[in-house]
């Protein structure tokens, strides 16, 4: 399954159970699933804003890029290395891309 | 009060019924269950997330006893879910039709946490002390996949059913589950009633540590692992609840707020109840959360121990039951001078003869 590398036209997505949230009271962002708690760094907060089961890694690493001036394919990597990471532990998934 | 207001705990473990279809002889619920009439009403609830989630709760477990026997499921669910709390839904999976789980998936429920007693229905059933219930689960998990929601299927294990690892394994992977929890039986309520019949041997507890190290290889990628270890055979204890009111308030049907669900056997403690007092002003200044809350109650070896901030002591609960003394060293531990104690009891749980169980039921003393 997810097993296979990361590749750039993958879309990741936040499956059902895992919760990306900025939490008011304690003034911080949480990604969320079963009996997991991460406190994502200003880097992950970022990446993680923008899966949305529509855009694919490349997308992502691209726009990230601009923002921030920043070389892509070093972000491409980072954001590569994220999802795989992720993946393993099911807190993302791979949506089918809409063709 | 105590130095600095405590950080918000991370999660409420709402207790909503001790009632329940099933009769597992190693039940954490106390040996004096709530009735009915003693439970906290749906508008206490509601308010009692609002407050949560004002705190800075960040996660909700609706538990039991079973949590779907409540009418008002799916709107307590609900509000949790409008306050931003992230939701987990703890069942036996018995004592309602499986479509009532509709509604609150529909409410948003993020999470349903599966229980099983074991792989084979004959054997699971008579844990259970129902009939027919291992069918009702496997029902359930259809159920369950059909909505699309996400399961964790929670299988405890002792000596009748250690040997199962990777068979309950197999059987998550059946039913789609995207978590497995392995949790050894923990010697609180029914369970120390039961030690000698659910105690597993040294050897089947090390046949169980290389279980899940390979079912864990075999499933990495598609399954996550988490395993709750037996702390008799060990030589540290384990760092219960992440520490005494640092993490987790736990609110029992009739409202009374516990740093841990097994609180209620340390005699000395008196419990706020939520009825009368707000969340937060219990969490911070409650003598029971202030009784083991950090380091400064401890005594040597704790005190000067180095792992006293990765452990904190182990479990209070464990001690008050080997040492008489909750601010006791965890007996787990091998520092404590009570660890061969508890190493002997074990040793001979492990191998008494093992006649029936003595099942939880409802007004027992
Ligand atoms: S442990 Fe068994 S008896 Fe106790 S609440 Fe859970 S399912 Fe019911
Ligand atoms: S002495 Fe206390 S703090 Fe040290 S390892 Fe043992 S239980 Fe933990």
């Amino acid at each position: 399954m997810s097993a296979a590398p990361v590749r750039g036209d993958d879309v990741p997505a936040l499956p059902r159970g895992v919760r990306l949230q900025f939490n008011e009271a304690r003034g911080q962002w949480f990604l969320q699933g079963p009996e997991r708690v991460f406190e994502p760094d200003e880097i992950a907060v970022e990446i993680l804003k923008r899966i949305d089961g529509v855009r694919t890694v490349d997308v992502i690493a691209r726009g990230l890029a601009a923002e921030f001036a920043a070389p892509e394919d070093e972000i491409s990597a980072d954001v590569a290395a994220f999802v795989t990471e992720l993946l393993a532990i099911r807190m993302l998934e791979r949506r089918e891309p809409s063709a | 009060m105590s130095a600095p207001a405590p950080a918000p705990p991370m999660a409420l473990l709402a207790e909503l019924t001790h009632r329940c279809a099933l009769k597992c002889p190693y039940c954490s619920n106390p040996l004096e269950l709530e009735r009915r009439s003693s439970e906290l009403d749906t508008s206490t609830w509601l308010r009692l997330i609002d407050e949560a989630a004002a705190m800075g709760v960040l996660q909700i477990s609706f538990s039991g006893g079973e949590p779907m026997l409540r009418p008002d499921i799916a709107v307590l669910v609900s509000r949790a879910v409008e306050r931003g709390l992230y939701t987990n839904l703890i069942t036996s999976g018995v004592g309602f039709a499986p479509e009532a789980l509709e509604r609150v998936a529909q409410a948003g429920l993020d999470h349903v946490q599966l229980s099983v007693q074991g792989v084979e229905d004959a054997a699971a059933d008579h844990v259970a002390g129902l009939p027919g219930s291992a069918a009702r689960k496997r029902l359930l998990a259809g159920e369950i996949a059909r909505l699309g929601l996400r399961l964790t299927l929670n299988a405890v294990v002792h000596r009748g059913n250690v040997a199962q690892i990777p068979a309950l394994v197999r059987l998550a992977e059946d039913w789609g589950a995207a978590r497995v929890e392995i949790a050894h039986v923990q010697y609180y309520g029914w369970a120390v009633a039961n030690r000698d019949r659910l105690m597993p041997t040294r050897a089947q507890v090390e046949r169980a540590t290389a279980d899940l190290a390979a079912e864990r290889a075999r499933t990495a990628g598609r399954l996550v692992i988490d395993a709750v270890l037996p702390d008799y055979y060990a030589s540290y204890p384990k760092p219960c609840m992440g520490g005494w009111g640092a993490r987790h308030i736990n609110v029992t049907p009739a409202g009374k707020a516990l740093p841990c669900h097994a609180a209620e056997t340390i005699p000395h403690l008196v419990f706020d109840n939520v009825r009368d007092r707000p969340l937060a002003e219990i969490w911070r200044d409650s003598a029971a959360f202030n009784a083991y809350r950090g380091t400064d109650w401890m005594r040597d070896p704790c005190r000067s121990c180095e792992r006293r901030e990765r452990d904190f002591g182990g479990c209070r609960c464990q001690a008050l039951l080997f040492a008489g003394d909750a601010a006791a060293t965890d007996p787990a531990c091998r520092l404590s001078p009570l660890h061969a104690d508890m190493l002997a009891v074990a040793t001979r749980d492990s191998t008494a003869d093992a006649d029936a169980y003595v099942f939880r039921t409802p007004g027992r003393r």
